[in-house]
Formats: structure tokens, sequence, C-alpha cells
């Protein structure tokens, strides 16, 4: 079978093969845990506990703050120590609630309980993957309530499970592949008894045979429910790219999926979605990948969510030496952090520790016009002018040269030969355009 | 923690691919074309070219220094342009000419528009027109092959003697010092495409364009088209050099896909307007350096659609 794609996009190296084999590990927090409300897009959660409570596992700490939103739930049982401002990845700071765990691991009452998703309603099945707090856990944290809640349930006739995992380095989507395939055809079953019309397809790259192999012998006997392998390529994961590679349909930054008749949904999150409507169990721990030349035993460990990322790198034996860069995420769209005291959030999929920080001291020069960023974008932009016009300030063209429809993926900076900075001065002007905009709508 | 950790916006790893790679790359594709070329016309052509290359290196050297800009000659760029200068010129030109022609083509063509990236002419190209223009009987003096002057294959073929196929593709014929190889021009093609410098669709619409317009415009005329007479306008003339090597110049020529092949396919009207209405021989040069004025207008028309957005409709 030929492995479907899209056009454009880059080949960087995969590296995934230090932790691809690495049996995901179950770890549980020694220090305090640190929910932050921002865990996801949307508007943040609000706390529902104070300082001093005690809160038990799988409790709802804190409720949805909009429509787009989502809980939190907590991940163990033990006290609330505070609820305040908490440094998060991007540098910024946001409400977090800490707590302080007790380790006995005293869980709310039914969690767990088993449950027919056949003998559930859609409104049911939507309320508990609201209430379990299930955001999109590839990176982008969207709420998958939301994902999942369109206009007319019939006119979905595609649920896809983005298993393409793009980004170099990550394996965590590939490990749940072949530890819990079960578990993620039992979550796309349970989707696609919200869309009758639909069928279910999981694309995965093909750098991953034994994770196709894995998924397919799942799937068998599902007739509704099939594997598509996608071509190794970044970002294969991107929503659209993947819409477009399994579908051939097209969307722009105006549109949803649902406007192709397709919901997309990541690899772990489907996981999460059978845990919260089959077992009743809120979106409390995830796996996350801890890997770079300067992890020690580099792993994929499930964790409590809010659980600090210095300790899963203690986990994993450490530092084989003082890394020069740490990134949260993988290498073509992480956060680059300072500390490695941060919070692990529902989206976190890795935790990425390098010798090298292989862009550190990289001047850019003049353009040489080779059209390299052209043919990289998998969104079929010209990254060389939208930079310009952002350079110049002038926003009219830049937004008529689309430069909206830019989503960040980062394949021009990563093939320009002049070293150029073109995604990220892309991602500021559109930004900036994206707040006036905001703006302007509000007078 | 004894030592800080960085942080910069993503991506946080980068290509292979520097500016200075792509530039080598593009040397090491010319080196078939210049070797056959000191074979075919002796050590003469060698010190062309070497004076060629020190002269366009010395002058983006110096122009640089005297006006205390960053020194940009590790990019290679500058060994690219004479070296592509030296290729179009005859091994029988006298040592100033390459001298000349270097520093034209880096500093009035080049470095005065903004250096790198910015010129909207082929330096190498626009400086051998200049070459030509100046000084058009030392530009046109065909060297000698086995001790006797003749003309290059086009003239031939113009004054109706058939030049054998193989003579063009093995390059024992007159012309200047790259252009007599249509076998080493097109080994440095299929590298450059290998290597992903250069996508095959520029130099190819070039050729094939120039093959389809010659034919139309000889055949209009009247003059009989056949298989030896196309392949003399296809191979010879510094047709393949200037298709490969310099309607594929990223500068000059647009970025967007289509607009390379558009571009392409001005290159061989040109081409063909110059060779069989005009009274010219070779016209390529010319050609290239008249489509580069249209390169901007060609790129904003041919912009690709953003994946997903349809086409928008006059809507106010």
């Amino acid at each position: 079978m030929i492995a479907k794609t899209f056009s454009g996009g880059v080949h960087p190296k995969g590296h995934k093969a230090l932790s691809e084999n690495s049996q995901t590990v179950r770890l549980e927090a020694k220090g305090e845990l640190t929910y932050l409300m921002n865990q996801h897009i949307g508007a943040p959660a609000k706390p529902l506990v104070k300082a001093g409570d005690r809160v038990l596992l799988g409790q709802i700490i804190a409720e949805a703050g909009g429509f787009v939103s989502a809980p939190v739930a907590a991940s163990v049982s033990g006290t609330v120590k505070s609820v305040g401002l908490k440094m998060t990845q991007s540098g910024d700071e946001a409400m977090a609630i800490t707590v302080e765990n007790d380790c006995e691991y005293e869980a709310v009452e039914g969690l767990g309980e088993p449950r027919d998703y056949a003998s559930m309603s859609k409104d049911e099945i939507r309320a508990a993957i609201k209430n379990a707090g299930i955001v999109g856990m590839g990176g982008a944290g969207f709420p998958t309530a939301v994902k999942v809640t369109v206009k007319d349930d019939s006119k979905i006739d595609y649920v896809i499970c983005n298993g393409a995992e793009c980004e170099p380095y990550i394996t965590c989507d590939y490990r749940l592949m072949l530890e819990k395939p079960q578990d993620a055809v039992l979550g796309m079953k349970i989707l696609l008894k919200l869309f009758e019309n639909a069928v279910g397809v999981f694309g995965i790259e093909n750098n991953k045979p034994a994770g196709i192999a894995s998924v397919s012998d799942a799937c068998e006997g599902s007739e509704r429910i099939s594997v598509v392998p996608l071509k190794k390529k970044y970002p294969q994961g991107g929503e659209r790219m993947l819409i477009k590679a399994i579908t051939g349909r097209k969307i722009n930054s105006k549109m949803l999926p649902a406007d192709a008749g397709c919901v997309v949904v990541n690899y772990s999150t489907l996981i999460a979605i059978a845990d919260a409507v089959s077992r009743n169990i809120p979106l409390v721990r995830r796996v996350v990948t801890v890997t770079g030349d300067a992890v020690k035993n580099p792993s994929n460990f499930d964790v409590p969510i809010g659980i600090s990322a210095a300790e899963l790198i203690e986990a994993a034996g450490g530092y084989t030496e003082e890394p020069e860069k740490l990134i949260f995420g993988g290498p073509m769209m992480g956060a680059a952090v300072y500390t490695a005291d941060l919070p692990i959030t529902k989206a976190s999929s890795c935790i990425l520790a390098l010798k090298k920080d292989e862009t550190a001291g990289l001047e850019p020069s003049e353009c040489i016009r080779c059209g390299k960023c052209l043919y990289a974008c998998p969104e079929h932009l010209m990254p060389i002018k939208l930079k310009n016009t952002a350079d110049a300030g002038d926003y009219a063209a830049f937004e008529a040269a689309h430069g909206l429809e830019c989503i960040g993926c980062g394949c021009c900076t990563y093939v320009c030969p002049a070293r150029r900075r073109l995604s990220q001065t892309i991602t500021m002007a559109k930004r900036y355009v994206l707040a006036e905009k905001k703006k302007g709508a509000a007078k | 923690m004894s030592k800080t950790l960085n942080v910069s916006i993503s991506p946080h790893i980068r290509a292979r691919e520097t500016t200075a790679t792509i530039m080598a790359d593009v040397i090491v594709a010319l080196l078939p074309a210049v070797a056959v070329g000191v074979y075919v016309f002796g050590a003469r052509a060698f010190a062309i070219t070497v004076l060629s290359i020190v002269s366009c290196v010395a002058s983006e050297y110096i122009y640089e220094k005297l006006l205390k800009k960053p020194i940009t000659i590790t990019d290679l760029s500058a060994v690219v342009t004479g070296l592509i200068l030296a290729v179009n010129l005859y091994s029988t030109a006298p040592w100033w000419l390459p001298v000349l022609g270097g520093a034209f083509a880096i500093i009035v063509v080049k470095m005065l528009y903004g250096g790198i990236g910015q010129n909207f002419m082929n330096p190498a190209l626009a400086a051998r027109c200049f070459l030509l223009l100046s000084f058009s009987r030392i530009m046109t003096d065909y060297p000698q092959i086995d001790g006797v002057s003749s003309p290059t294959p086009l003239v031939l073929a113009k004054q109706g003697t058939v030049v054998p196929i193989s003579d063009l593709l093995i390059g024992t014929h007159s012309g200047t010092i790259g252009e007599t190889s249509a076998i080493a021009i097109i080994i440095g093609f299929v590298y450059l495409c290998v290597r992903g410098v250069i996508k095959p669709r520029e130099p190819l619409s070039v050729i094939i364009s120039t093959g389809v317009f010659v034919t139309l415009f000889s055949l209009i005329q009247g003059i009989p088209v056949t298989l030896n007479y196309l392949a003399v306008h296809m191979l010879g003339g510094g047709m393949l050099l200037g298709a490969v090597f310099m309607a594929s110049d990223y500068a000059t020529t647009p970025v967007t896909p289509w607009g390379q092949v558009i571009f392409g396919c001005c290159v061989g009207f040109i081409t063909a307007l110059i060779r069989c209405v005009g009274g010219g021989v070779e016209g390529v040069s010319y050609a290239i350096i008249i489509s580069n004025l249209l390169t901007p207008f060609i790129e904003k028309l041919t912009a690709p659609r953003p994946f997903g957005v349809r086409k928008e409709r006059a809507e106010k």
C-alpha cells in the first residue's frame, strides 16, 4: 500500500530509536503536583478548591472556564498547598493549584467503575468526555469535548486518529500503539457511536511498522475502523495535512475539520476517551517521552499530570552531561525552557534534553531566493514574502499574502540555508494581526 | 545549575544545507564542464577560469572592505559567479577580459544592488553581455581546435554545415570554455537535481521551449527542420550551459514553481527569436538577462494558492 501524504514538508532526522524500545514505566510523584489552569487552548479553568482542602484522586479541582475550556482533575490524593500563580513552559505565569501528595491515592467514588458505552446516549458520552477534562494530548491542547460537538453528527464521515507522531524524538504515542491498541480502538468505537455515518481511520506514519501492525490487529473485526499508513514526513500530524492525506480534502484557517466532514483526535487522546467513557477515569495521567542525547536512559513514563518534569528526568537516570537546551515537546514546535521545575500538563508529550543547542550562534544572512521555504511550506505559502512584509511592518500585505494561514510548523526556518528566522517572524506578525483584529472586534 | 539553558523560539533544529554548501554544490556541478574545457582548449582555458574566479572574489572582498561591510566571500557565491563567467568566455580571451568581466559582474551587477540575492540580473551573464557589446571582436574570437580555427556549431548550422551530434555530446568542437560538452553539463545538471539545489523544471522548460519555438519560427520561414538542426539548437551555443546554470539562478529567476516554467519558456522564446528571426547566432545569454527583468512580474502572477484557500471571487 502506498503511504499517503501531503505536498511540502521536511524530513528531519527522527532520533526515535533513543526511546522507542523503552517499555512505558509507571511513575508516581514524589514531590508536590502543580495543576495549571491553562493546560488547554481557550478560557482557563476556574479553581474549585482552596489552600488546606483535602482532594481525592480523580476529584475535579477546577471547572471549565467557558465553552472552549476544560476542567482539571487531581491525579493524586492529598492536601491543597496553594492556589496562585505559577510559571508555565512559555515563561509566563498562570493560575495553578498545588497539591501535596499524601501517597494514599484515595480515589473519588466510582472512579474506574466500568461502563458500557453502547448503552450510553450521545449526550452522556459527550458529557463524560467533557467532565473528564480531556484535551488534545498531541501538543495543541484543544478541548476534545468541543471537537466532538459539531452542528450535524450525520455530516461527519471520517473520524481520524492522529497517530503520525511526526515530530522527531517523541515516542509516547508509538509505545501506546504497541501497549494499548485495544484501548485506542475502544476510544474510536466510542467516537463512531457519536458519528453514525463515519468511518474510523488511524493515520500512522510508515516509520512505525510495528505500530501499524499492532493497531491493525486490534482493528480486526471492526468493519468501520481501518489503519492508513502515512508517509514519514513533518508535519504529517498537522491537522490540515492529516485530513488532506487521508481524505484528499483541504481546509483553511477559517474552517474547522468538521467543515470537511472530519473529526481529528490524537492517539493518546483516544485512549483518554476510552478511559473516561468506559471506566469513568478522568484525564489524570499521560505518557511522556523523556529523551535526547543528554538523558542517561531515554524512557517513556506513564505519569500523573501535574508532576514536575525534573522528577521525570531524575527517573530517566538524570543527565549524562548538563544539557544546553531543554525542550517541552519536539524539536520542531516545542518550547525551550530554562528550568525543569515545570509541571507536566495534559498536552506535554515529551521532555527533550539536548547536549548541544544547534541553533545557538546561527546568524541569519541575506536571502538567496533559493525557494526552499516555498517548497517546504505545507500551507503552500511564500514564507520569504511573508517575512519581507512583516519586517517592513506592512501587515495589510502580510494578510493579503495569506499570512494568517501559517500553522507555525517551522519548516521554512528549518530548511532556510541562509538561516533566516522565517517562521519566528511570521508567527509574531500573525499574533500581532490577530490581536489587532480582536481589538477591532471589541470596539 | 552549573550551565544555563538556552531559550529560543522553535524550531530547535536546522537542515544541513547552508548558502555555502549550496554554492559548493554548484561549483562541483560545474567542474565536469570546466574539465572538458581545459582538456579541449588547453591550459589557457584553465588560466582564464582562475583569473575570472580570483577577480570576482577579490572584487567582492575589496568592495566590502572599502565600504566597511561584513565580508561575505566565504559563502562561495563569488566563486560561482567567477566560474560561470569563465565558462562563458572563449579560451582565446586576453588576460584582462575575465578580470574586467569579474569586477563588472560583482561590483556593478551584484554589490551595487545590495549583494547576494538582491541583484535582478545574473551577474556573470550581465558581465558577459557587457563584454560582448564592448569588445565584440575579441569576444567572438573562436578558439582553434586541432590547430584549425573553426566557428561554433551554431554558426556552422546557420551556414548549412552539418555538425555530428557526437561532437556536441562529447565537446570536441569550438565554443566557450564550458559550453561545448553536453554530457559534462548534463552530469552537472543531474548532480544539482539529486542534491536538491535546483528543480529539473527550469532547465527543461528552457530547452524544450527553445526546441518548440525554433521549430515554429523555422517552419514559418521555410527552413527545413532536421533532427540534427534541432539538436544543434538545443545542445549547442551555450543553450545547455545557460539552461542548467544560469536560467536556474536563484536571485534572478522566479521562486514559484509555475513561475520557473514560464520563465524557462520566456528564455526559449527569446532565444529562438534571436536565433531564427533576428540576426544573432547565440542568443541564450541575452534571452536570460531579458527574462530576468520579467522575474518579479512572473513571480507575482504565479504565487501559489495557499492550502485549502479557494479562489476568491470579487466580493464587495
